[in-house]
């Protein structure tokens, strides 16, 4: 009990739960679709450019938060206007973003050797995310921006969930397939980039896919699965840093990871033995 | 000293000269062509099969190695490569055909797989403390500090692993073109695409002690992928692949030397650069074939 008493005491532990379950609602509900649509490398691409965007934010001297939402969001939209034209392949996928990763090392070396030998820690920290380390405004900001997120998602749902299931069909009756995927790229940028300050650029995916994998495996249903994959994330996120707060030695990123690899390794495990496959 | 040692000059002979003045240079040059040559062969069949995903994560999960490695105080070497083979093994574990869903929760597992591992290394380096710079090392790669013995190791590595290649070449290159009639012609698809896996997985470990863990993938993907867009016939863009490999980490190394950005940089962009050519010139020559058609007169198509 003393926990939840050091959680309304505690700012920083205040934040970091509410923000990060706005967060981790938005990830596992537009992660339920990133899976269903297998567009996971994308999401992985993503989360990159969330690293190299955040970092030529701060070799500008800019706020980090601008480099994050612009690069995720340009980048989202791209990616989305190159899958117009056929999707876009998961070696052009690659190339785009390993070189963008590559820009993301150039503007780490300047910010390091432009602004002192400690400042590695910001990129350390971007990398892995410090969930701890949220300004009430920041938490403010990201929870109002997960929150606009889910609420569009919830909206486009039925739509995209018609598209990305048989997309020929769904044009053929007036569905705006390439808007839909559009809008839905473009939410996931936001996305990755709030998830960014939670559990960082390179830990991100896990909070895509792992809960949304799960869902999947355990319904068949699509809404049931939504709000399963959303349940699953906010858990998941809840538990690791509960982890995290006994247990000072482990990132709470690890922590929010391990359960929710837990979760589908549990979910895989259920499955296998309902049917074996 | 200073006057030998001062960056580029117009005498080119006289900077290449610099440019192995030092013993960590060379051994850097020497490993990068191993890596080169290396990344390049298994990342022919790497964009062959469509298997980025799978090699992305199979070069990430090398950096919770390493980290792990040092955190037990064993060789770093022992860990990229243990842990590599490990995830390998797990992503080919991963059933591939029943029915159509199979390919989105395949992605789901891989991705999954790549996070924890990231995971397992943010862990390792936080329990093992004050790790920072060598944190963006292992990350981002850094060519200084190549022993000797570390290439003998590599060189090893990438013998055994470009042998068991060329054994399986040409069933593996059988059964990514099609693998149902592979199949029915009695190859045993499913284990060479594990067996593949392995093999990849020793190229990721390889290369990731250059590059560092996020960057392996560039050398992977990008000179194969330039190849396969310039030529279309197997042999040729296979060993065309490991020219542009070579070349590519032999100009970075360069690069890196006379300025003060990482290496990783340099080899991602001279690839990106690399293979943004080749897309323009093929886009170009598309282009210009339709308009011959197009300008031929009616009755060229019957």
């Amino acid at each position: 009990m003393s926990v939840f008493a050091a959680i309304v005491s505690e700012p920083f532990l205040r934040y970091a739960f509410i923000a990060g379950a706005a967060i981790a609602a938005a990830s596992g509900l537009s992660g339920y679709f990133v899976v269903l649509r297998s567009q996971v490398f994308t999401g992985d691409a993503l989360s990159h450019v969330a690293f190299t965007g955040a970092l030529a934010a701060l070799a500008a001297g800019a706020d980090l938060l601008v480099g994050l939402y612009g690069a995720c969001v340009v980048v989202a939209l791209a990616m989305a206007a190159l899958g117009a034209r056929g999707r876009a392949d998961d070696t052009v996928i690659g190339i785009v973003f390993a070189w963008i990763l590559g820009l993301g090392v150039l503007f780490l070396s300047i910010y390091t050797t432009s602004a002192g030998g400690s400042n590695g820690v910001s990129g350390v920290n971007v990398l892995f995310g410090t969930i701890f380390g949220l300004s009430a405004a920041q938490a403010v900001i990201d929870t109002a921006v997960a929150a606009c997120v889910c609420v569009v998602l919830v909206v486009i749902a039925r739509p995209l969930l018609f598209a990305s299931i048989d997309e020929a069909v769904a044009r053929a009756r007036r569905v705006p397939v390439r808007l839909l995927g559009a809008v839905f790229l473009g939410m996931v940028g936001i996305t990755a980039a709030a998830a960014t300050q939670a559990v960082g650029a390179l830990l991100l995916l896990g909070l895509l896919a792992a809960p949304a994998g799960a869902a999947q495996r355990l319904t068949a249903r699509p809404f049931r699965g939504m709000w399963l994959s959303v349940a699953f994330a906010v858990l998941s996120l809840w538990a690791g840093l509960l982890i995290a707060d006994a247990a000072p030695t482990i990132p709470p990123s690890f922590g929010i990871l391990a359960v929710a690899t837990g979760t589908y390794l549990a979910a895989i495990a259920l499955t296998a033995k309902r049917k074996p496959a | 000293m200073n006057a030998t040692t001062s960056g580029l000059s117009w005498n080119l002979v006289a900077d290449v000269r610099q440019l192995f003045l030092f013993s960590f240079m060379v051994n850097a040059f020497r490993a990068g062509t191993i890596v080169a040559v290396v990344a390049g062969a298994l990342g022919w069949f790497m964009v062959l099969r469509r298997q980025a995903f799978a090699g992305h994560t199979l070069a990430i999960v090398s950096f919770p190695g390493a980290a792990g490695a040092i955190l037990l105080g064993i060789s770093a070497t022992v860990g990229y490569f243990a842990v590599a083979i490990g995830a390998a093994l797990v992503i080919a574990s991963v059933p591939r055909s029943i029915g159509g869903t199979t390919r989105s929760s395949e992605s789901a597992i891989i991705g999954t797989v790549q996070a924890f591992a990231l995971a397992c290394g943010a862990l390792f380096v936080s329990l093992y403390g004050g790790f920072l710079s060598g944190l963006t090392n292992l990350l981002f790669g850094s060519f200084l500090g190549i022993s000797p013995s570390q290439v003998i190791v590599l060189l090893a590595v990438a013998g055994a692993a470009l042998a068991a290649l060329a054994l399986i070449a040409r069933p593996l290159f059988f059964a990514s073109v099609d693998p149902d009639v592979a199949a029915a012609r009695g190859v045993p698809v499913r284990l060479l695409s594990s067996l593949f896996l392995v093999l990849l997985g020793c190229a990721a470990a390889e290369v990731s002690q250059i590059t560092g863990a996020l960057l392996v993938f560039a050398l992977l993907v990008m000179p194969a992928a330039t190849a396969q867009l310039i030529t279309a016939r197997p042999m040729a863009s296979f060993w065309l692949t490991i020219a542009i490999g070579l070349i590519v980490v032999w100009l970075a190394l360069a690069a890196a030397y006379y300025s003060v950005y990482p290496v990783g940089f340099f080899v991602t962009t001279i690839g990106f650069v690399a293979y943004g050519l080749a897309a323009a010139s093929r886009a170009r020559a598309a282009r210009s074939s339709r308009r011959r058609l197009m300008a031929q007169p009616a009755g060229g198509i019957a």
